[in-house]
């Protein structure tokens, strides 16, 4: 803690940003209806660490609900009484205002205040104290405040997301902000990683690593590190996907020969064969709400499909166009299946209505090298790698496809993406 | 590729003078920690089985180096496009293994199936755990035992050469056969 303070305090006074300020928001694509939000500087802002209010704004924008209106020179926080007709001349339906103190135990006091400007009415703000390195939270959370009360949705901008980076040899799981931002290192290794799952708690990460030369499951709990194998079995050992209790892991292994999937305990336990034929089962994921239903990915029926089946159930077919259908990943409601399928040569990210038969895919990129699809929890946006500038990126989307944002690494290829649960 | 596994038939009797040469031209340095193996070099190997230039200087990694009764003896195996058939060409690669495998039953060989670069990490990493299990299928029948093998996959985790067209994906569909 108190070298995290030192680091902070050096910063302050540099006036420098913080050195993991890597990714910044490319927003493309106009959304259909955006609420336009004022949310000018925070009072003091600029002499902590984070610049609150930037985050906020930047979040509200990636959501495609809110479009930003520039008010940066206004001066007010959330004491203010607002001119309401000034700002509704400004084109703007709602307004947030407010301030960052540093309190003398060391803390940062943040407040804020949020107006509906066309009814000219408050709608609520809050204050908290938070340590001076849960800023960017603090900021994300404002975030989520005016997101859930203007739109009715909670908001997942206090979330976390993991994700690999590939620069300088190295491959390095990180943990950051729904953002992309404020990462921190969870594993380092020589060898590539892959497939990080997050528990439904958000304390645990689950990958493949190759660091003994092959495909081993781990199972790592992000605030402490510790870390145990849960499957090193002879051959490869891959595709972790949590049960939604938490309690079981599905996961491809060959040790019986082949690429089956099984199912084991959060341990590594009771492993249990799941799927049984002669093709390629991988990829699974437990449905959602439930998870008494798991998707994978097969070739059974010649090239690969996404296909849907239960313990001591029979196996449904699920996505049909196209001849090379991969990763699924199934929305926090089971209503939409994300996955990637291929066109001539392209990979691109497709959702299914899986609640409506007979819906037909519909493409939500017009990328090329589109991998890894993973809905946030609110089920309003999907994060997912994808080629860019010679460079591996990652981006988030709405679910028509309309708001992009690119959260670009200046620093190395970014890929592997899966967002987390709610709460931390 | 048959050229080369015929010229190291005779090969216990080599002289540690002839060994070292002959790895100038086929050995593949088992760097198994850099994304760019140079396990290309071995097609070329086959292709100009003559002398090697001049000024040709082998370097040879201590810590990764099999021992040298192995180190010229063949590979790799490649693969077509989307296929996990063990070509006929790749016959004689897969003999000579066999036959190391044979001749010493506590000999263990890791067989690492490796994609190219297109499509999904995942579903790759299937692919080339099925092009290991078919090379270890090739050696069983030719009397390895189950006990000696371990097919493993890198998918297209860890290419032999970097690139995006056919000549790169091609060098990249492999099973490699690693003894550890």
């Amino acid at each position: 803690m108190l070298t995290r303070r030192n680091i902070l305090a050096a910063g302050l006074a540099g006036g420098a940003l913080p050195a993991w300020a890597q990714f910044r928001v490319e927003i493309s694509g106009v959304g259909a209806t955006q609420l336009p939000i004022a949310i000018p500087r925070f009072r003091d802002e600029d002499k902590v660490a984070q610049q609150v209010s930037a985050i906020v704004r930047a979040d509200l924008e990636r959501s495609g609900f809110f479009r930003p209106v520039d008010a940066n020179g206004t001066a007010m926080d959330e004491t203010a009484r607002p001119a309401m007709g000034e700002w509704r001349g400004k084109g703007v339906d709602a307004l947030a205002a407010g301030s960052v103190q540093r309190l003398a135990d060391g803390r940062v006091d943040v407040r804020f205040k949020l107006w509906d400007v066309v009814k000219g009415t408050e709608l609520g703000g809050q204050a908290s104290a938070v340590d001076p390195a849960d800023l960017r939270l603090a900021a994300h959370r404002i975030a989520d405040y005016i997101y859930e009360r203007l739109t009715g949705d909670k908001g997942v901008f206090s979330t976390r997301i993991a994700y690999v980076t590939r620069g300088g040899g190295r491959y390095t799981l990180r943990v950051a902000d729904s953002d992309g931002e404020g990462a921190q290192v969870a594993l380092n290794s020589p060898e590539p990683i892959i497939s990080p799952a997050w528990s439904p708690d958000g304390r645990e990460l689950a990958y493949v690593s190759f660091e003994s030369q092959k495909a081993v499951i781990y199972a790592q709990e992000v605030m402490s590190g510790r870390r145990r194998p849960i499957a090193n079995f002879r051959g490869s050992n891959s595709a972790p996907a949590w049960s939604p209790d938490g309690g079981t892991l599905a996961a491809t292994l060959s040790r019986e020969g082949g690429s089956q999937l099984f199912l084991l305990d959060r341990n590594g336990g009771n492993v249990r064969r799941l799927t049984t034929s002669q093709a390629i089962d991988t990829e699974p994921v437990f449905d959602l709400p439930d998870g008494k239903r798991v998707y994978f990915v097969s070739d059974r029926g010649g090239g690969p499909q996404v296909y849907r089946t239960s313990v001591g159930g029979g196996v449904e077919r699920i996505t049909f166009a196209g001849s090379y259908n991969i990763s699924p990943a199934i929305s926090p409601d089971g209503r939409t299946l994300a996955y990637i399928s291929r066109q001539g040569n392209n990979f691109k990210l497709h959702t299914l209505d899986l609640a409506t038969p007979g819906a037909q895919p519909v493409a939500l990129t017009d990328t090329s090298d589109d991998e890894s699809p993973s809905f946030a929890p609110n089920g309003k946006l999907i994060i997912y790698a994808t080629r860019a500038g010679g460079r591996d990126v990652l981006m988030t989307t709405t679910l028509d496809g309309r708001i992009k944002a690119r959260l670009v690494s200046t620093t190395a290829d970014v890929r592997e993406p899966t967002w987390g649960p709610y709460g931390r | 590729m048959t050229t080369t596994s015929k010229t190291h038939l005779p090969k216990i009797a080599l002289a540690a003078f002839a060994t070292a040469v002959l790895a100038g031209c086929s050995s593949v340095p088992l760097d198994e920690n850099k994304a760019g193996a140079p396990v290309e070099s071995r097609s070329t190997a086959g292709a100009g089985s003559t002398t090697p230039a001049q000024s040709t200087v082998t370097p040879v990694d201590v810590a990764k180096t099999d021992s040298t009764a192995l180190s010229n003896l063949p590979r790799v195996v490649f693969f077509d496009f989307d296929s996990y058939v063990v070509k006929d060409e790749f016959r004689s690669t897969v003999e000579a293994n066999a036959k190391v495998l044979t001749a010493d039953r506590k000999k263990k060989v890791v067989i690492e199936g490796h994609t190219d670069e297109r499509g999904g990490r995942e579903y790759n990493l299937a692919l080339g755990q099925k092009r290991a299990e078919a090379v270890a299928r090739s050696l069983a029948l030719l009397g390895a035992q189950s006990t000696q093998m371990e097919a493993v996959s890198f998918g297209k985790e860890r290419p032999a050469v970097q690139g995006s067209d056919e000549a790169a994906w091609a060098k990249n569909r492999r099973a490699e056969m690693v003894y550890r």
